[in-house]
């Protein structure tokens, strides 16, 4: 007969995972060795509870077609029962400190259950709005309550605490190392069963609910009970991520459950990507990088993310993980030495019009933000003055002139682009042929 | 009087809603960012009446910000409209994003001085002890009468015919001649013009800061779905509903601890759960919409004038 006959066999640990699986781990092992200063070390740290939290976010974003405005609920009640927790720590509980972040995520659990069993009961817009209510009404709550959220200050601890205890191995949780290999692992087996979870049936109608769930529905499906069960599976993992992050920086407070918090995952878990996997991943990475360096860079860093955040939604909706598995594919198919001009050129004059864009962003703001230090200020080592007319008019002729050429060059590269498009899914389909 | 401040707070609330809705129903897109071009709209007539008289402000500023939603529509929305209504809500959730930078970028990030023009600060009558401002009445009165001129353009003019078509049935439509996508940037257009006349008469009213969006913009969507998710009249019950309860809740200093003592129960400090039992509603006066939000989705997940539930 032919190879559609042949019987599938379901084989989880097969060697391309194993090699990606092992790669991960020592590239989460050997980070610290080649990020060693201090302040890398905390980046690190902070990345690794936002890959965790993105990849939970995504788990309704990418996987169940959830568009949630509340995920720092999750998050962030994950964070205060952690903190709570390690102050009860302090006080002489027999609870070692690196379950804490379990503590967190079974917080997580418990209030995705609660809220989950309202939000749940809707699903596509009318979802979205319903988390937002939830986010908002969590968030005023917090400042109602100040015995449990510690009111505008929040609630300090100490991740030290009970060093003494043979439970934690021997580690007191001082030295910011430590807490970044007990990050590490966390990130590890969170990422590994966030990932399994897509393999399990669950996962799968996940997908379909996503998909088309009225078909899903038909089939027999609850589509409202699959929303649930993987917003309950999505608010643990997010409560883990809040009780690393309360044992991070020995803190919580009602910022953490924020709208803006809840908008960020959005934002960037979009940018990495929700179609592939490892999408939010990136994301992650973004996301720290925008919050830490980005923001040191630029005071209007929120706007240059919001413009991009826009341009991704409108030409490449599957976000940054899909550009590169797309170029990967045009590799595989030989179709990408014809884009390496458009590139070339698109990339430059991209540049070029950027700078101009970023000249007047940055102007406007040296006037009416940081007005008290001068009207001097440089643009990527361009020196500008904001209170003289010529800087004004340089940068919007850059700004023009960049944007026509690249203009021109993106053009012949949507061009290019989509011709190599056909001659890929021409040549899919003879393979098809090939093997019926 | 808490009655009527209540009332124009909900009615104001109403002017948002109602675009919103419209926008909603039609097209099937949540404007994310439509608090945003209520936002614009008080920072537009700020600036117009700075630079001339509030009234010019009042007229200009929601033709301005129509005709930026519609740019908006006919050149970014409408490219996302084939991925589908997750692409276009995130695509107006990055716009309101972007909105709220660059009215930081040009109007700094503390509030400005919109003024309320100073005719109108007068009292305009004196109930018990209270006064009510006569810019109270003017919003109320604009309030409505955008409401009944909504009313007849949508059920007694062709233009409303046609809109009402397009909501219901956009390819019969299409068919019969009409250029349903140029009516949909008409309704996104004038969606956003009313909010940017809601946020003319309201900025003044109230605050002008670039946090005024966000304060306003999750209680609008409550208004929407406690309202039923595309429905005019039950937005207008909501809206109003709303309005009310914040504004009496705030003055009020009931408590559970409160009602437990006039009933003979004794409720001290030492009892169970007494930061709960003690707090007071105008302290949660705040987070009481979404409360009604909660409790709407538990009875009635449809909405007040719901039709179709998900």
């Amino acid at each position: 007969m032919n190879s559609m006959m042949k019987p599938i066999h379901f084989k989880p640990l097969n060697g391309v995972r194993i090699v990606v699986w092992s790669a991960f781990a020592l590239i989460l092992v050997l980070l610290p060795a080649i990020f060693n200063s201090s302040f890398a070390m905390t980046l690190l740290c902070f990345t690794g509870i936002a890959v965790i939290a993105c990849l939970s976010y995504n788990m309704l974003l990418g996987q169940t077609g959830m568009l949630s405005f509340g995920h720092a609920v999750y998050t962030g009640l994950g964070s205060f029962v952690a903190v709570h927790a390690m102050n009860q720590i302090v006080a002489g509980w027999y609870l070692p400190m690196w379950l804490v972040p379990l503590v967190g995520g079974f917080a997580g659990l418990f209030f995705g259950v609660l809220f989950g069993y309202v939000t749940t009961r809707k699903s596509g817009t009318p979802f979205a709005m319903i988390t937002l209510g939830i986010g908002e009404l969590v968030f005023a709550a917090a400042l109602m309550f100040p015995w449990f959220f510690g009111g505008e200050a929040g609630i300090n601890s100490n991740r030290t605490a009970g060093k003494e205890m043979w439970v934690n191995f021997g580690l007191s949780f001082g030295p910011q190392i430590q807490v970044y290999y007990l990050i590490a692992v966390y990130v590890f087996f969170c990422t590994v069963a966030m990932y399994a979870f897509t393999l399990t049936p669950l996962g799968r109608i996940a997908n379909a609910v996503r998909d088309n769930p009225e078909r899903a529905e038909f089939v027999g499906y609850d589509t409202r009970l699959v929303r649930f069960l993987v917003l309950m599976a999505s608010s643990f993992f997010a409560g883990i991520a809040g009780g690393l992050s309360s044992l991070n920086i020995e803190a919580a407070n009602a910022e953490l459950l924020h709208a803006i918090r809840s908008g960020s995952y959005l934002l960037f878990v979009f940018l990495g990507g929700a179609i592939f996997f490892f999408g939010p991943i990136l994301g992650a990475v973004l996301l720290v990088f925008s919050l830490f360096m980005l923001s040191e860079f630029t005071k209007a860093w929120q706007l240059y993310i919001g413009i991009l955040f826009l341009i991704m939604v409108i030409y490449a909706p599957g976000g940054f993980s899909s550009l590169i598995m797309l170029n990967l594919r045009r590799v595989k198919y030989g179709e990408w030495r014809k884009m390496r001009w458009p590139y070339t050129w698109m990339f430059l004059f991209g540049l070029i019009a950027l700078w101009g864009f970023a000249s007047i962003v940055e102007m406007a703001y040296q006037i009416q933000v940081a007005a008290g230090s001068g009207s001097k200020l440089t643009v990527m080592t361009i020196p500008l003055d904001a209170a003289s007319t010529t800087s004004w008019v340089i940068a919007v002729i850059v700004l023009i002139a960049g944007g026509v050429a690249f203009e021109y060059w993106r053009r012949k590269f949507a061009k290019v682009w989509s011709d190599g498009e056909e001659r890929i899914a021409d040549a899919i389909k003879k393979a098809e042929a090939a093997i019926v | 009087m808490s009655m009527l401040n209540g009332l124009s707070y909900g009615l104001l609330l109403f002017m948002l809603s109602a675009g919103l809705t419209l926008i909603f129903s039609m097209m099937g897109v949540l404007n994310f960012a439509h608090a945003s071009f209520y936002m614009i709209g008080a920072y537009f007539a700020y600036q117009l009446s700075s630079w001339s008289n509030y009234w010019v402000g009042f007229l200009i500023a929601p033709i301005l910000v129509a005709l930026l939603g519609g740019l908006f529509e006919r050149y970014m929305l409408r490219k996302t409209h084939k991925f589908g209504h997750v692409a276009e809500l995130l695509l107006t959730f990055g716009l309101s994003f972007v909105i709220l930078e660059l009215v930081q970028l040009v109007w700094g990030r503390t509030s400005v001085d919109y003024a309320i023009p100073t005719a109108m600060q007068a009292p305009l009558f004196k109930l018990y002890d209270s006064t009510f401002q006569t810019y109270r009445g003017f919003m109320m009165l604009v309030a409505l009468l955008m409401l009944v001129s909504l009313y007849l353009l949508l059920k007694k003019t062709r233009i409303g015919l046609v809109i009402q078509a397009a909501l219901t049935h956009p390819d019969t439509t299409e068919a019969l001649g009409h250029n349903v996508p140029r009516v949909f940037a008409y309704v996104f257009a004038g969606g956003c013009g009313l909010a940017a006349l809601a946020g003319v008469i309201g900025g003044n009213a109230f605050i002008t800061e670039p946090g005024m969006a966000q304060s306003v913009g999750a209680i609008i969507f409550v208004v929407v779905v406690v309202g039923g998710m595309g429905s005019l009249g039950g937005a207008l019950i909501a809206s109003i509903l709303i309005g009310l309860m914040q504004t009496f809740a705030v003055g009020l200093d009931w408590s559970i601890l409160g009602g437990a003592k006039s009933l003979g129960v004794e409720i001290t400090s030492a009892t169970p759960g007494y930061s709960l039992w003690s707090l007071k509603l105008s302290q949660i006066a705040p987070i009481l919409p979404y409360l009604l939000l909660v409790l709407m989705l538990i009875v009635r997940p449809k909405g007040i004038m719901g039709t179709r539930d998900e």
